[in-house]
């Protein structure tokens, strides 16, 4: 019974998250007094003829068919019936595309590119910082972490940039940008697949990097306080093998709060994955939603800015019940 | 009875019984930015199987530093320089890494003041035990280690089902006890208890007193007793030893160290001790204990020494053995004028 209150509760702080991110994100593009559709048929018109009375004509018919007429109070309200629905309708500016057909072709690139990149970092970053820390590792191991931690200070963007320039331009080794070459068809095979891989590379690369150090850096911190513990001398005490003291006495504790760490990473590394899908020209999330920040397309704005918020607040809440098992002193109460 | 209290410094003196334990000439310095701190100064005792040593001294008097060079466990920028411990005609201090590793529970165990944090928060008290087994017993089946792991358990008074818990699920006194289970799964020979009971209240203290003392009494093992609570000692152990400055200046049985006490310095500790006849009278030890980076020559005690003569400023004294197996580090000491205490 406590368990099921305790689950409710927090499912009910996620809806509370997601309507507050939801309503921030629907006033903050309505702040502007630019007009989606006036934009996109007055570019139109500046290609094409000319004719002032028909523009506003188009203008009013697409405004209504849109809704952007009404008030903006209903609107509002509209809105929020769409993130109950999780449907936004139609593109603005890609009519007649969906929002939800854009999110859908972009979203696995997004998603295979954070969520990969994001973990390596994790995991190479605390293997090396937990070493750097224990103070019986050998020097080469213990000093291998330095250069990430120099890294730390170049941003993904001038990271990408960097290797585009060496890697790819110069040295020619890496494709310089796109999901995959030109002229292949996306299909299940392994030259298909090889290629993929051969273009995430560089971007991937470009997150990595410049993330390990901080990870380096947290857990070297940690590592330290937990090497001073009494059991971890109690464990050499006992006669452990090296190696069984650093898995289980060192790494599994100091490992604890970087876990935390790891889900607010998930988030911040979004902003850094927008600026790296640009440079590097994948079509990912990022790409769509910088597009359509340009073009003020609400819709697909409101689609995109949601879907991560829930994503997020969803992984958080499900870290939430995740550290009880990961630490038996602490239980949900 | 007396001859049985075996002489520390003078192996050739035990005669019935070879010691379980002998350290000899055993030294380890600190190498600090501010210089060389000697920790341990030319250190020998020996223990026989089943006895019981009580080590007490000030703070920086080197008691924990003598329990991690016995373990082989001095951390830089601490070294060994020299001296030898031999564990049942073992000599540890010649071992490689890996065997020194072996001998860590299984020859020598070491039980950690564990009321505070001495098992790790994430691991059950079981995983805690058997990881330690199966560093050093191959071929033993899993239901085996278990079975020994219970056994182990219960010969410290706790419940089996201990052996699924979590440390923070447990207090203080049983947190202890596990400890104590651990550092007897192995049966050495040797269990070194540092300030096993400090952070416990009366009570505990005595019930982990008494656990130590039953187990040692099971598998005949010889302990030593690290601490400074007097009173404890005077209950729990046959011989005790008083270190100052990284030297045991006094090693005698309980009853002459807290009746007849020789060194000055054991002598002031025993006078510090509150007793029913000075009621509310406190007397401490005049001076503090000196760095061990700047030891006086000499005596290391001499300028807190009320008796200090001219000898004591100038020559350090060596340890001296009477009779009754007492060793005493001072030139005052008159080890053949001494009368045997009647016990």
């Amino acid at each position: 019974m406590a368990t099921l209150l305790l689950i409710a509760r927090r499912f009910g702080f996620l809806f509370v998250v997601i309507w507050a991110a939801s309503t921030i994100t629907f006033f903050i593009p309505r702040l502007s007094s630019v007009n989606p559709v006036r934009e996109r048929f007055a570019e139109l018109a500046r290609l094409g003829g000319y004719n002032p009375d028909d523009l506003e004509r188009i203008v009013a018919s697409f405004s209504k068919q849109f809704g952007l007429d009404r008030p903006l109070w209903d609107q509002y309200v509209d809105y929020l019936g769409s993130v109950l629905r999780l449907d936004f309708g139609y593109s603005l500016n890609r009519y007649p595309v969906t929002v939800t057909e854009l999110i859908m072709q972009s979203l696995p690139w997004t998603i295979g590119l954070l969520l990969v990149s994001t973990l390596i970092a994790f995991l190479i970053g605390n293997l090396l910082g937990a070493i750097a820390a224990w103070p019986r590792a050998p020097g080469w191991a213990r000093s291998f972490s330095t250069p990430f931690v120099l890294f730390m200070g170049v941003p993904p963007v001038l990271m990408g940039v960097l290797l585009l320039f060496f890697v790819g331009f110069r040295l020619k080794l890496l494709p310089l940008g796109g999901a995959y070459s030109i002229g292949l068809v996306p299909e299940w095979s392994w030259p298909f697949a090889m290629d993929l891989l051969r273009h995430q590379v560089l971007p991937a690369l470009a997150l990595i990097l410049g993330s390990i150090g901080s990870w380096v850096l947290t857990m070297r911190g940690m590592g330290i306080t937990i090497q001073g513990e009494d059991y971890v001398n109690f464990a050499e005490h006992k006669g452990l093998r090296g190696w069984r003291i650093f898995k289980d006495y060192y790494l599994r504790n100091a490992l604890l709060p970087q876990v935390t760490g790891f889900a607010l990473a998930l988030g911040t590394v979004v902003t850094s994955a927008i600026i790296v899908e640009g440079l590097f020209a994948l079509p990912g999330v990022g790409t769509v939603l910088i597009n359509a920040i340009r073009a003020n397309d609400f819709p697909v704005i409101y689609g995109i800015v949601l879907f991560i918020t829930i994503a997020i607040a969803t992984i958080m809440t499900l870290m939430e019940f995740l550290y009880p098992l990961l630490d038996p002193r602490i239980k949900n109460q | 009875m007396n001859v049985e209290q075996v002489q520390n410094t003078h192996p050739e003196l035990v005669s019935a019984e070879t010691p379980v334990l002998q350290v000899q000439n055993l030294e380890v310095t600190y190498y600090t930015d501010a210089g060389r701190a000697k920790a341990l100064d030319d250190l020998s005792f020996s223990l026989k199987a089943g006895e019981k040593l009580g080590i007490v001294g000030e703070s920086g008097s080197g008691k924990s530093t003598l329990a991690l060079a016995m373990m082989q466990m001095i951390k830089s920028p601490g070294r060994i320089e020299g001296g030898q411990v031999y564990v049942d005609g073992t000599e540890l201090m010649a071992l490689n890494a890996e065997d020194m590793r072996r001998s860590r529970l299984q020859k020598i165990a070491y039980i950690p003041q564990g009321a505070m944090n001495s098992l790790n928060p994430v691991m059950r008290i079981g995983a805690q035990m058997v990881d330690a087994v199966i560093s050093h017993v191959e071929n033993e089946s899993k239901a085996e280690t278990k079975e020994r792991c219970m056994l182990a358990l219960e010969s410290v008074d706790l419940a089996r089902g201990t052996f699924k818990m979590f440390p923070h699920e447990l207090s203080g006194g049983m947190k202890q006890r596990v400890c104590i289970a651990i550092g007897i799964l192995l049966q050495p020979q040797v269990i070194i208890a540092d300030e096993p009971t400090s952070a416990l209240d009366v009570v505990t203290q005595r019930q982990v007193m008494e656990t130590i003392d039953r187990v040692r009494k099971k598998i005949n093992a010889a302990v030593i007793l690290i601490g400074h609570d007097m009173g404890l000692m005077a209950q729990f152990v046959d011989k005790v030893a008083v270190m100052y400055a990284g030297r045991l200046v006094e090693v005698s049985t309980v009853r002459q160290m807290f009746t007849d006490p020789q060194q000055p310095y054991s002598k002031a500790l025993i006078n510090c001790l509150p007793n029913l006849d000075n009621k509310g009278v406190f007397q401490g030890i005049p001076g503090l204990a000196p760095s061990l980076l700047r030891l006086p020559g000499g005596c290391a005690f001499h300028p807190r020494c009320e008796l200090a003569r001219d000898i004591c400023k100038t020559s350090r004294p060596e340890p001296q053995s009477d009779k009754s197996g007492r060793s005493v580090i001072c030139h005052l000491f008159d080890k053949e004028a001494q009368n045997e205490p009647s016990s």
